[in-house]
């Protein structure tokens, strides 16, 4: 059985990595007939440690920018060698990789049209350097480039909106997941490359490290981050809403905040948790969670 | 054909992670197993192994003992104990 496994063990992910839960999802829906561009991240780093590699499927590491461009070579190769139609060719990186440094290649992948699947595993900072802040990283996050101090509750800009931004460019699918939900990331990765064209998938995967939690708590915390209203769960298809993961009863962000030591400056400051909050309320309203 | 080049796939498994752990490992009872395969899922590592109903085992030379397993268990039926000794670690 362990021969079939498409992402080995060995690797040297922390413990109680979500990352590594969450590419392992991935690449075991998608199955072995699968090329993996991989950015610069610390998916890159702990998979493939030299002269090793987690990887069971063909791989290639582009730089920290272009990795989306990569994999729209390797594309173009297999449609001119006709192999196309048997074989799937995902992209994938970091929040730092997708949402900052690697951008421009990406909108220029979904523009394009290519076949390809971009999957963002959004830890919310850069973990592999050291938890610097990304456009990806929440407000008010405690990071050592968004410091707290006598003037500073952490970070100072919202998390940028990169699910609207990739179905702005009108491709097929557009998803968010969460490690806490393992199941949901292999339908959503299975319908992804059902479809044809370019198709991005954002995964939001806790950080035991960066985000200062115990390592059993990773599932918890992804899940608090979906019932909270703060990561939404949702499905664009052919840039329309098609499907949200419905929370019946909202859990106060509270209850996410106060297990992660990124946040630990928040607690015993209502108002601060009160602008927390807020941010959940406007993705239940904005996506109609509620049901 | 330049740069460094792994030719052979899935090469990770000479590293044995599980030198890692620092104070608790999973003990899986085998007892009141349903056969979920939650705790397979769940394995950041993907060390755990199984077929059916209390089969599933992890392997301890990769096993960083991050405790997820212990939590999804439905059956509690996967505790944490103290890492014994240090010949326990394989």
């Amino acid at each position: 059985m362990e021969s079939e496994l498409l992402f080995k063990p060995g690797h040297t992910a922390c413990a109680g990595c979500g990352q590594s839960l969450a590419a392992r999802m991935v690449i075991e829906a998608a199955g072995k007939n699968t090329i993996v561009a991989n950015n610069t991240g610390c998916l890159e780093v702990f998979s493939t440690k030299y002269p090793e590699s987690a990887w069971n499927v063909p791989w290639i590491h582009s730089l920290f920018e272009n990795c989306a461009a990569v994999a729209s070579g390797i594309e173009a190769a297999l449609i001119y060698l006709g192999k196309k139609d048997t074989t799937n060719v995902i992209a994938q990186g970091g929040d730092g990789g997708t949402a900052d440094i690697g951008l421009q290649a990406l909108s220029g992948m979904l523009e394009r049209g290519h076949d390809i699947l971009y999957v963002c595993y959004d830890n919310e900072a850069y973990m592999n350097t050291g938890v610097q802040r990304s456009g990806l990283t929440p407000f008010h996050t405690n990071t050592t480039t968004s410091p707290i101090g006598p003037k500073s509750v952490g970070n100072v800009r919202f998390k940028k909106p990169m699910p609207e931004i990739a179905n702005a460019h009108g491709i097929p699918y557009v998803a968010t997941a969460s490690a806490g939900f393992p199941q949901d990331i292999q339908r959503k990765v299975k319908k992804a490359i059902s479809i044809k064209g370019p198709k991005y998938i954002q995964i939001h995967v806790p950080c035991p490290l960066g985000w200062r939690h115990e390592t059993e708590l990773m599932l918890e915390i992804g899940k608090l981050a979906v019932e909270t209203g703060l990561y939404p769960l949702i499905e664009y298809e052919n840039g329309v809403l098609s499907a949200v993961r419905k929370i019946t009863q909202p859990k106060p962000v509270e209850e996410y905040l106060k297990a992660q030591g990124r946040f630990k400056h928040l607690l015993g400051n209502p108002e601060l948790i009160k602008q927390i909050q807020d941010i959940a309320d406007n993705n239940i309203r904005k996506y109609n969670l509620k049901g | 054909m330049y740069g460094p080049l792994i030719v052979k796939p899935a090469k990770s498994k000479g590293d044995k992670t599980g030198s890692w752990r620092i104070k608790l490992k999973p003990k899986f009872l085998q007892k009141n197993c349903i056969g979920c395969k939650m705790c397979l899922l769940v394995c950041p590592e993907g060390c755990i192994q199984g077929k059916e109903k209390n089969t599933y085992l992890p392997n301890y030379e990769y096993c960083k003992g991050c405790g997820l397993c212990a939590v999804i268990c439905p059956k509690a039926d996967i505790i944490m104990v103290e890492e014994s000794s240090e010949g326990d670690k394989k």
